[in-house]
C-alpha cells in the first residue's frame, strides 16, 4: 500500500469535493453579491445583468453553482452526522447519495431555465 | 483550527441548512417563469422577512466561509496560521460589507 492509497477511497474524495465545492463557492459569493448589488442603481442595471445571464453557458454555469451548493451542505450534513453520532459503515453510500442528489437537484435546475 | 474557530464554523453550517434549503427552493420558484428583475424586486423591497432572512444568511456565510478560506490558506498555502487568520478576517468583512450592500440593495423600498 503506497502512502497514497488513501486518496483513491471514496471519502477521501468526498472530503476533497467538500472542500474545492466550499473553496468555490467562496470564491463565487463577492460576485453574487455584487451582481444583486446592481439594484441599489436601480431595477434596470439588474434586469440588464440577468437578460445577459440568459446566455446558455452562463445558465450551465448556474446550475452547476447550484450543484455546488447542494454538495457542499449534503457533505457538511455528512460530517455533522460523523462527529454527533455514532460510526456506521454505510459513510460511503451517504457520500454517494449526496453526490447523486445534488446532481438530481442541479440537472432539474438545468433543464427547466434552458 | 481552534475549538473557538470550528464551535463558529458548525453553528454557522446548522443555520444555514434551512436557510440553503429555502433559497434553493426560492431560486426553483423564481426561475419558474424566467427570472426578471421586477419580479425579484416585488418580492423582496420593503419585506421585513426577506431583509431578516437574507441578512441572518450574510451574517452567517460570512463567518462561515472565512473559516472555511483560513483553514485552506493555513493547510495548503506556505502562509503562516496567523497570516492565514488576517486574510481571511479581511474576506470575512469583503462578504459582510458586500452581503450587506446586497441586501440593502434588493430590500429597501
Amino acid at each position: 500500500m503506497t502512502a497514497l492509497a488513501h486518496r483513491q477511497s471514496v471519502l477521501w474524495i468526498a472530503a476533497l469535493v467538500h472542500r474545492l465545492s466550499g473553496l468555490a463557492l467562496a470564491i463565487f459569493l463577492p460576485f453574487h453579491f455584487l451582481t444583486l448589488g446592481l439594484a441599489i442603481e436601480g431595477e434596470a442595471s439588474l434586469e440588464k445583468f440577468l437578460r445577459w445571464s440568459d446566455q446558455p453557458l452562463v445558465k450551465l454555469a448556474e446550475s452547476g453553482l447550484i450543484f455546488l451548493l447542494m454538495v457542499h451542505m449534503l457533505g457538511g450534513m455528512r460530517v455533522f452526522l460523523i462527529e454527533n453520532l455514532a460510526w456506521h459503515d454505510r459513510q460511503k453510500e451517504l457520500a454517494a447519495v449526496a453526490a447523486a442528489v445534488a446532481a438530481l437537484v442541479a440537472f432539474i435546475l438545468l433543464a427547466r431555465i434552458l | 483550527m481552534n475549538v473557538g474557530l470550528y464551535v463558529w464554523q458548525r453553528l454557522t453550517a446548522a443555520l444555514m441548512v434551512p436557510l440553503v434549503l429555502l433559497h434553493v427552493v426560492v431560486i426553483f420558484y423564481a426561475t419558474r417563469k424566467g427570472l426578471t428583475a421586477a419580479d425579484i424586486l416585488a418580492r423582496t423591497r420593503g419585506s421585513l422577512a426577506w431583509a431578516s432572512f437574507y441578512g441572518a444568511f450574510v451574517v452567517a456565510v460570512a463567518v462561515h466561509a472565512a473559516i472555511g478560506v483560513r483553514n485552506v490558506l493555513a493547510e495548503w498555502s506556505p502562509l503562516k496560521s496567523r497570516d492565514a487568520g488576517i486574510l481571511a478576517g479581511a474576506f470575512s468583512v469583503l462578504l459582510f460589507l458586500l452581503g450587506g450592500r446586497a441586501v440593502v440593495a434588493v430590500v429597501l423600498p
